[in-house]
């Protein structure tokens, strides 16, 4: 598989596009995704928004390669996204993780060079080196022996989006990264979410604070089983799109989880 | 006073038990880890029992061998842990509970079995284990199987981690994380069986949880989880096996009296976790 490497922290200059098409995905009876089509690229920052319910993790577990298919299909650079499991980086919801496991933040991130030294392999050089420059990114140097749980939320989302970093992912898809975060921390992962993209990766990330979409994303996909309407954020993020997609509850109040 | 601490180890059968004690505790110890990171005590503790009808079908079936034993012991427990999943995809019934039926019908129809079977052992030595009664062959046994499932659970230790970690983030990853799930829960039950003439079917879930159990009370490394289970499950066991000689007691109960001993005392007096600095101390956040 010959492909350009990323550059841990540097800019990209490949420009590699997302495809998704007709998807759909059923869990046993329940269909949870019906004929979900959009496509984005590299250098764009994407907030996937709708109801509980509505197919948000879903779908980023589907682009991740973690739920069987049942129709459609997800490309990544023109072939099948799952040739690619390592270009794209998932960040599972916080509440998903178990903070307490006793590994250090240096221990996460270094989970990311797995890909390159596989089951046994000692750690090169090389990948020391790409989880230290991960480490520096994400500004989590100094916090790289702490055990998970003795972190802020802002910090431990830092941690996995180092984990991104350091396994060189082009793609990051992460499941409501702003969950929990205090005011000051949610600036700041903005501030990083939108540099990642302006190196010229690919973000994707579940949203559902509906006042905050504007600052942080420049593409928006609205959800509810189907695709409602996708495209920059000043087009398609309108209050008649938000009413369908919200069903009634868009009226109501702004925070819709 | 120094004669009496002593001369159990003269005995050439008391030498045995001891180096099995430490052998198994140490394996058992370092597997434990894993059991506790996983989360699943009960799930293993439901096999350990599931291993006693595969005896007795074996016995049934084979007569009484090392390897009869062992092999219907394995059989069994993945013909339940196997079953309990079957049951559960299959209807409306949870796995635990599908795992509960399955592991107390069996565990019942193998005492009945066991009794009317005519074995030199008793049902005691089934249920809580004999480990002076332990032969040369079965030390041999013993080692093999802590030699290789220390070696397999060393080997993976890497992207079983990961797994149990976070399940997801590995699969995206490239771990096998369905195959690594069942090959761990495999060797798991090889490690129960080994422990079986220590400690016993009833028992042998203590000594595959309580040592890690205590050391994750006192530590957030990892490598310090894993040798420092081993050790605390290798040097208590040995303590246990002493203890008992001194005071005459059972010595499958002491070990796992003594391993549950030093948990309490981690649970009340670990300096980072433990219920004092809980209850008095600085929280451990900044």
């Amino acid at each position: 598989m010959i492909h350009e490497t990323h550059d841990t922290n540097g800019h990209c200059n490949h420009h590699h596009e997302l495809v998704v098409e007709s998807l759909g995905v059923r869990y046993r009876a329940v269909r949870a995704l019906e004929d979900v089509s959009f496509s984005t690229s590299c250098g764009a920052c994407v907030a996937l928004v709708g109801s509980n319910g509505a197919g948000k993790s879903t779908l980023l577990k589907a682009i991740a390669g973690l739920l069987p298919i049942e129709c459609g299909r997800i490309l990544w650079r023109g072939t099948k996204v799952s040739k690619w499991s390592r270009e794209i980086a998932y960040l599972p919801q916080r509440e998903d993780v178990d903070w307490k496991f006793p590994i250090t933040v240096r221990g996460v991130v270094r989970m990311g060079r797995y890909p390159n030294a596989g089951w046994w392999r000692p750690f090169s050089k090389v990948d020391e080196a790409a989880v230290d420059k991960a480490l520096v990114a994400m500004d989590l140097t100094d916090l790289e022996n702490r055990q998970i749980s003795q972190l802020s939320g802002g910090q431990q989302q830092r941690v996995f989006l180092a984990r991104a970093l350091a396994q060189e992912a082009h793609a990051l898809l992460l499941d409501e990264p702003f969950t929990g975060l205090d005011r000051t921390s949610k600036a700041a992962l903005a501030t990083v979410l939108r540099e990642l993209a302006a190196q010229g990766r690919l973000v994707v990330a579940s949203h559902h604070d509906l006042d905050t979409v504007k600052d942080v994303y420049d593409e928006v996909l609205l959800l509810k089983r189907k695709t409602i309407g996708f495209g920059s954020v000043s087009e398609v993020f309108t209050e008649e799109n938000l009413n369908k997609t919200f069903g009634s509850l868009a009226g109501d109040g702004k925070e819709v989880a | 006073m120094i004669d009496w601490l002593l001369e159990p180890l003269r005995h050439e059968f008391n030498q045995r038990a001891l180096l099995a004690a430490l052998l198994i505790g140490f394996t058992n110890g370092y597997a434990s880890a894993f059991v506790v990171l996983k989360k699943s005590a009960l799930k293993v503790g439901s096999l350990s029992h599931a291993l006693l009808p595969g005896i007795a079908v074996a016995i049934l079936v084979a007569g009484l061998q090392d390897w009869s034993a062992f092999l219907g012991a394995l059989i069994a427990a993945l013909l339940i842990g196997l079953g309990s999943l079957a049951v559960s995809r299959g209807s409306r019934i949870d796995q635990d509970s599908a795992l509960a039926i399955l592991y107390t019908a069996a565990f019942s129809g193998g005492i009945i079995l066991l009794r009317r079977l005519q074995v030199a052992q008793e049902m005691d030595e089934w249920l809580f284990g004999n480990i002076m009664g332990m032969r040369d062959g079965d030390l041999w046994t013993n080692f093999w199987i802590s030699l290789g499932s220390l070696g397999l659970l060393t080997a993976l230790h890497r992207p079983l981690l990961m797994t149990l970690f976070d399940a997801e983030v590995a699969a995206t990853l490239g771990v096998p994380v369905r195959l690594l799930n069942y090959l761990l829960l495999a060797i798991l039950i090889v490690v129960l069986i080994s422990s079986l003439q220590a400690v016993g079917c009833m028992l042998a879930l203590g000594l595959l949880v309580t040592p890690a159990a205590t050391i994750y009370l006192l530590t957030d490394s990892t490598n310090t989880l894993f040798w420092g289970g081993s050790l605390l499950g290798g040097l208590a066991s040995a303590a246990a096996v002493l203890i008992g000689w001194w005071l005459n007691l059972e010595q499958g109960p002491t070990i796992v009296l003594v391993l549950g001993a030093i948990f309490l005392a981690a649970f009340v007096f670990s300096p980072k976790y433990g219920l004092i600095r809980h209850f008095f101390g600085k929280p451990v956040n900044s």
